[in-house]
């Protein structure tokens, strides 16, 4: 089966991205396919790679990173979302005049578009946050 | 994406406009996906009925007042809004605190339609259980 993931909250405040990541591990271990995980409102603060947790928590964006480094997923922060939250990749920085990026590697930002389409093309859109 | 697949997309605001962000950006991926050519519905229940509320003045508190865009969603042939009877009533409100968001009917000489229907606890959970993809904000 194909699922579609998205995650409304930030790291840490709430533990949907903790919850999304337990489930997401579980689909491609129960050997489904997870089409893409879509990071809205706050959820794209899971995307910055200046997150930097004591040493004895987990890491929620690296362990999201190195999830998809593995799996080949496509985790996709909303640009409307990141702009509003200062989350940017290398060509938004550039393209709203900013001096720097933090994007986490393995995360790329795209439009809205891409959560509409994964929910079409998914046969389940799972949704974790408030 | 896959040609021609269209899927019922129930978004099921349950926020108050303000406090939170996400009745705004629920209304922000409701536009985006109007292009999408899905078959949309929109439901107002709890706290998210006060999104369609009359009169809403946000200079007090200093936020965008995105209200009038609900009033656009009928170009975007979006009409298809249920907002639950028991929220209302749980909140003193009545139909008549909404405000008037229509469309018109191409099928009916375009006529200009109410796109709000007021529905039940029990019809908004058929709503949500006749749905492909729901969008919970």
């Amino acid at each position: 089966m194909k699922f579609a993931i998205q995650i409304n909250e930030g790291p840490y405040t709430h533990e949907a991205s903790d919850s999304a990541y337990m489930f997401t591990k579980a689909v491609i271990e129960g050997g489904h396919e997870v089409t893409r995980v879509f990071f809205y409102h706050d959820g794209v603060n899971n995307g910055t790679r200046l997150t930097t947790p004591p040493q004895d928590d987990r890491h929620v964006v690296n362990r999201w990173a190195e999830l998809a480094k593995e799996n080949d997923l496509d985790l996709v922060l909303c640009v409307a979302a990141a702009q509003r939250r200062g989350i940017a990749d290398a060509d938004e920085s550039k393209r709203n005049g900013k001096d720097a990026d933090n994007i986490q590697e393995g995360f790329r930002i795209s439009g809205l578009g891409q959560l509409i389409e994964a929910g079409i093309q998914a046969d389940r859109l799972v949704v974790f946050g408030d | 994406m896959s040609e021609g697949t269209t899927k019922q997309f129930l978004y099921v605001n349950r926020k108050a406009p303000h406090g939170t962000v996400y009745a705004l950006e629920s209304l922000e991926v409701v536009l985006i996906g109007a292009a999408f050519e899905q078959d949309v519905r929109l439901a107002f229940l709890d706290d998210g009925v006060f999104q369609l509320m009359k009169g809403q003045d946000t200079t007090g508190i200093g936020t965008k007042n995105f209200a009038p865009t609900y009033k656009a969603l009928g170009d975007y042939d979006v009409n298809k809004i249920y907002v639950e009877k028991e929220s209302l009533d749980e909140r003193g409100l009545t139909e008549d605190d909404l405000m008037p968001l229509t469309y018109e009917d191409e099928d009916d000489d375009w006529a200009e339609k109410s796109s709000i229907k007021i529905v039940s606890r029990a019809e908004m959970a058929d709503l949500i259980d006749s749905s492909d993809v729901m969008f919970n904000f």
